[in-house]
């Protein structure tokens, strides 16, 4: 990664989500989705959200974004409620947004150009710096179509991050890819979370991605959701895959997956299909602790070289 | 995506591309169906033996290049084609933006327009040679409305099919409303458009000729109309064949612009 200096200072937040609820549909048909959902997302950490798949993760995402209102509760950002949607808070969806009549450049300069803020030389330089940290110098004249799903996310998350904002919010954005370039992107991820510091929110449903970038994770209850539990990650930073064997990481998962077996049962109890997954993930856990330690190395020492 | 390719003409490309098998093909099949056509006209099989052999309708061809009727007639047609063609382009794209992207416009003016679109240009011809001081405004009045309700459909259509992501983000990222339409939403309707422009000339090339034939004395349609009232079959072959290679061009004309407008949808 390139050692050049933030040409800019990172502005990092606190988000307090309080009592949050939101629910969907009138009368026989509502459906409850949040139910006094609290968290806090502190100031230059990178909080992990997991939880079963369904559960209200992306219906949260877009109330801390702005795209939709809560029922009751409140959100604030230092303080202050939030209220629409701004650059001050911005999503990278799990789909890709990127803008396909746009070049790689013109997409990772949109958001300084059209806010008018900064001069065309600073926000022009800083797109290249960032273009050069995530490795898409070369194909910065060419269209999205033109890259691949991993460039493709990472032109994203560097479209996001050069309007500094105060929360970045990752919705699931490394799902979809194959296993090596989604473990690529998140070294990528974890080395620019580390460089600059922000507040982050990452949604994810892998467990393993989520323990190997957060300082804490914050583990999502089936619907009505709410956050269940908040396990601090002690792993040291910079996060390297090697850790992914330590004691440290053992005992974060163990903890984990107790909590998500919980949900598991609960929404098998209430006939949701998703739960067989994380039934059989727990199944698994036992055989799988003793083939982690050195299937992780061998893919740390894989991803190393294709780094280079 | 090379530097060549990108700014003008990379002439290895072009080379490549017109002596490729798919052009073999194209000229033997051309050259197998002229010859086919000789020999039912030679053998006088039934029906098809009454159209004038190639060999004769090519000696005319021989006396039209160098006459300048023949290429005033091009001329004619191409004028009122690019004119109405131009007019639909500069009015249908506005309206169809603002059809697609305001509901207020879109409620009141798109019934009117759904009962007239149905219409055939060619039911046009009368009241427009009433309306329209000359034959010849009527006639490129003509061509305007068959390339213009395509259009405004078209982009309609793309103008509502936008991705929400795309807005979504593009707010998101500290949009107004105006880089919202200029940055969004015109360039993710200019696939429709580039749609609308390719259909529409198709469209045009019909209309004309046909409005010709009725209401005109100049152009292609009315040289073909003219030849076989005069009797002069050859030449009725020769108006088609020149129909079709005016309407060739003009198709080519326009899949050059689009792709021009539409960088990124080139496969590369």
């Amino acid at each position: 990664m390139s050692a050049a200096k933030p040409a800019l200072a990172t502005l990092a937040s606190e988000m307090v989500v309080n009592g949050v609820s939101k629910g969907f549909g009138l009368g026989p048909l509502h459906k409850q989705i949040l139910h006094e959902c609290s968290f806090t997302l502190e100031k230059a950490r990178l909080s992990v959200m997991i939880g079963p798949s369904g559960c209200g993760k992306t219906t949260l995402v877009n109330l801390l974004a702005g795209y939709e209102t809560p029922d009751s509760g409140k959100i604030l950002i230092d303080g202050t409620p939030v209220s629409g949607h701004g650059p001050d808070r911005l999503v990278v969806f799990q789909e890709t947004a990127l803008f396909p009549w746009m070049t790689t450049f013109e997409n990772v300069s949109y958001g300084p150009r059209v806010q008018r803020k900064l001069s065309k030389k600073v926000y022009e330089e800083e797109t290249m710096r960032l273009l050069e940290l995530v490795g898409l110098l070369d194909f910065k004249d060419k269209y999205p179509s033109q890259l691949s799903g991993g460039m493709q996310r990472r032109a994203e998350l560097v479209r996001a991050m050069i309007n500094q904002p105060k929360v970045m919010l990752m919705d699931e954005p490394f799902r979809g890819l194959d296993a090596m370039t989604r473990a690529l992107m998140q070294e990528y991820y974890v080395r620019l979370f580390e460089e600059h510091r922000g507040t982050n929110l990452f949604v994810t449903s892998e467990l393993e991605e989520a323990i190997f970038l957060a300082d804490k994770l914050l583990i999502l209850t089936n619907k009505p959701a709410h956050v269940k539990k908040v396990i601090e990650v002690g792993l040291p930073r910079p996060r390297e895959f090697s850790m992914l064997t330590s004691r440290e990481y053992q005992v974060c998962k163990q903890e984990a997956l107790e909590l998500l077996h919980e949900e598991a049962i609960k929404s098998f109890a209430a006939g949701a299909v998703s739960s067989a997954d994380f039934l059989e993930a727990y199944a698994q856990r036992g055989q799988e602790q003793a083939v982690t330690t050195r299937e992780d190395s061998d893919t740390a020492i894989q991803k190393e070289e294709a780094l280079r | 995506m090379s530097q060549s390719s990108m700014y003008g003409f990379n002439w290895t490309k072009i080379r490549k591309k017109i002596f490729s098998l798919a052009t073999l093909r194209g000229i033997s099949a051309m050259v197998a169906f002229t010859v086919l056509w000789e020999l039912c006209s030679h053998f006088s099989v039934p029906i098809v033996g009454n159209v004038p052999p190639p060999s004769s309708v090519l000696k005319e061809l021989g006396q039209q290049l160098v006459s300048k009727t023949y290429w005033v007639s091009w001329v004619d047609s191409f004028m009122r084609i690019s004119i109405g063609f131009v007019i639909a382009q500069v009015l249908g794209i506005p309206l169809g933006l603002l059809l697609g992207v305001n509901r207020t416009a879109r409620e009141l003016i798109y019934p009117v327009f759904e009962i007239m679109r149905p219409v055939p240009p060619l039911a046009w011809v009368p009241i427009a040679v009433i309306f329209w001081p000359t034959n010849e405004l009527s006639m490129m009045f003509v061509t305007f409305l068959g390339a213009f309700f395509t259009v405004v459909l078209n982009i309609i259509g793309g103008a509502r099919s936008i991705d929400a992501r795309f807005i979504r983000a593009a707010y998101s990222l500290g949009s107004t409303r105006s880089d919202i339409f200029w940055k969004i939403m015109v360039p993710a309707t200019l696939p429709s458009i580039v749609v609308g422009m390719t259909v529409g000339i198709g469209i045009t090339w019909a209309v004309v000729v046909a409005a010709e034939m009725i209401a005109s004395r100049s152009g292609l349609g009315f040289l073909t109309w003219q030849s076989y009232v005069a009797g002069d079959y050859p030449m009725i072959i020769i108006g088609m064949i020149s129909i079709g290679v005016a309407g060739y061009i003009s198709s080519a004309l326009i899949r050059v612009i689009g792709s021009r407008m539409t960088p990124w949808l080139r496969t590369f």
